[in-house]
């Protein structure tokens, strides 16, 4: 867990520390599937680390999460621009959107759609396994590759993105509402679920990340 | 649909170097059941969906020996961790999410500050304050208390803290519901009547607990055999059971136990 040195050989992959929680396990999952992560803290360090891909992780409350990732915000959407691989978890999925009922605080808006609260009748926040339904609709998602329809996966979460274009989609899993648990766009990947967390499958998604960005 | 969990608990001893997970608690007899991050690594293989890791000593001392335990842990197991035991303050949780925890939970030092679990919520989230509750029955009907129904005649449940050393005189039903309000985002129960024996969950307190907050509730205490994992699970609200010794000496492990679950009608996680 040190962002002042790396292997400048391997594809190094940012982890983005805003400053609100603890970033062990992101990074001792990338690390286990062979990746090279690298926590950076502040601007600079992102703008000197040169990163191959960028993940943000997943903590804290919408308007808290924008607050602190404005200072990244010039050299995200630069990465973002130019097909950097991007991956967001949890709460890093939902900045990316334009908007959260959570706050006023406006969102990155490099997906558009809204972010909206869970609906009444199931228990608030879900916490716990639940299952993926993958989309299939326009390509096969090379992050999604080895994972099936029906494998469970690890969500902490009270809001959830409703992305405008469907098409982004690529996978769904039901609380209460049909909801976006995959989002792809082009370099841009997020996910609702702390793959981290998700034991052996949540790993092989982090990996099929990692293989992506050496393509 | 969200999966039933099963949350295996691995009670350490940390007075031996590098920690021990022993069985039987209350058992006079304890006897060494593994490295703690090595049985961690088995019951990831075997499906588990969650692992708690207690303090059994409760030790403020040795919480920089249960922060190692994690750290070892959190390099190869990816699923939520959960520290208990000796939580005391705001800067014991603290230790353990560094250390790689996602959730901490505690008992006696919220019941003797209840803010504690504002707190924890407030800097770390709902999803990482667990409140752990150590219910016993008292039979017998008494004003204000939450009176329930058993086979063996009415009954409230008591708390009770300092590893169930002493009472407080507080109705867990009532705790809860607080503790709720409060911010904890999950609630161990355990029955102290049950505990150690082997005999199944307490269903009605399971009931009466899970029937009266919207936080998921971790049965524990009295596990001895997979069925008794169906019947709480099937016959109450509680969203996880917890089980020790079951799991510790091979006598069953978590895929059985899950097996069980799924013929039984229960969702779970295979």
């Amino acid at each position: 867990m040190n962002d002042s040195h790396y292997d400048s050989n391997t594809d190094m992959i940012a982890i983005i520390d805003y400053g609100m929680g603890n970033l062990r396990s992101i990074h001792n999952a990338l690390d286990k599937v062979g990746g090279n992560p690298v926590i950076v803290s502040d601007n600079n360090a992102l703008l000197k680390a040169d990163a191959d891909a960028v993940v943000i992780p997943g903590v804290g409350s919408f308007g808290d999460a924008m607050r602190n990732l404005i200072p990244f915000s010039d050299r995200l959407f630069d990465l973002a621009d130019s097909g950097t691989p991007l991956l967001g978890i949890c709460i890093g999925m939902q900045v990316l959107f334009d908007r959260s009922e959570e706050s006023d605080a406006a969102g990155f808006g490099i997906l558009a759609g809204d972010v909206t609260r869970l609906p009444d009748g199931v228990k608030i926040p879900q916490m716990g396994w639940n299952e993926l339904t993958i989309h299939r609709n326009n390509r096969d998602s090379d992050m999604l590759a080895g994972i099936n329809d029906g494998d469970f996966f690890y969500f902490v979460h009270s809001y959830y993105c409703v992305p405008e274009d469907k098409r982004v989609i690529a996978a769904t899993t039901d609380y209460g509402v049909d909801m976006a648990a995959v989002v792809e766009k082009d370099n841009i990947h997020a996910v609702q679920f702390h793959p981290e967390k998700s034991s052996k499958k949540g790993l092989l998604i982090l990996k099929n990340f990692v293989e992506m960005i050496k393509c | 649909m969200l999966a039933k969990r099963i949350i295996p608990c691995l009670d350490c001893d940390l007075g031996v170097a590098h920690g021990r997970v022993v069985k039987g608690v209350r058992f006079k007899q304890i006897r060494y059941a593994g490295i703690p991050w090595e049985l961690a690594e088995e019951y990831d293989r075997q499906g588990a969906d969650e692992l708690i890791f207690l303090d059994i000593t409760a030790s403020h001392e040795r919480r920089e020996t249960m922060a190692k335990v994690i750290e070892k842990t959190s390099e190869n197991v990816f699923m939520p961790l959960t520290v208990g035991g000796g939580i005391r303050e705001l800067a014991d949780a603290r230790t353990a999410f560094n250390s790689g925890a996602d959730k901490v939970s505690v008992n006696t030092a919220a019941l003797k500050n209840p803010d504690l679990i504002n707190d924890i919520a407030k800097y770390f989230g709902n999803q990482a304050c667990v409140l752990a509750i150590d219910a016993k029955r008292r039979y017998g009907r008494e004003h204000g208390r939450g009176i329930v129904d058993t086979p063996d005649g009415e009954c409230w449940f008591e708390c009770s803290f300092y590893g169930g050393r002493e009472f407080t005189g507080i109705d867990a039903v009532q705790w809860a519901i607080e503790a709720e309000e409060r911010g904890a985002g999950d609630i161990m129960l355990t029955s102290m009547d049950r505990d150690g024996t082997k005999d199944g969950f307490d269903i009605e307190l399971t009931k009466a607990i899970s029937d009266s907050v919207n936080i998921p509730v971790i049965a524990s205490g009295g596990c001895g055999n997979p069925e008794h994992i169906l019947e709480v699970l099937r016959d109450t609200n509680a969203s996880a059971a917890l089980a020790a010794s079951i799991f510790h000496f091979g006598e069953y492990t978590v895929g059985e136990v899950k097996e069980c679950l799924r013929d039984g009608g229960v969702h779970v996680r295979m």
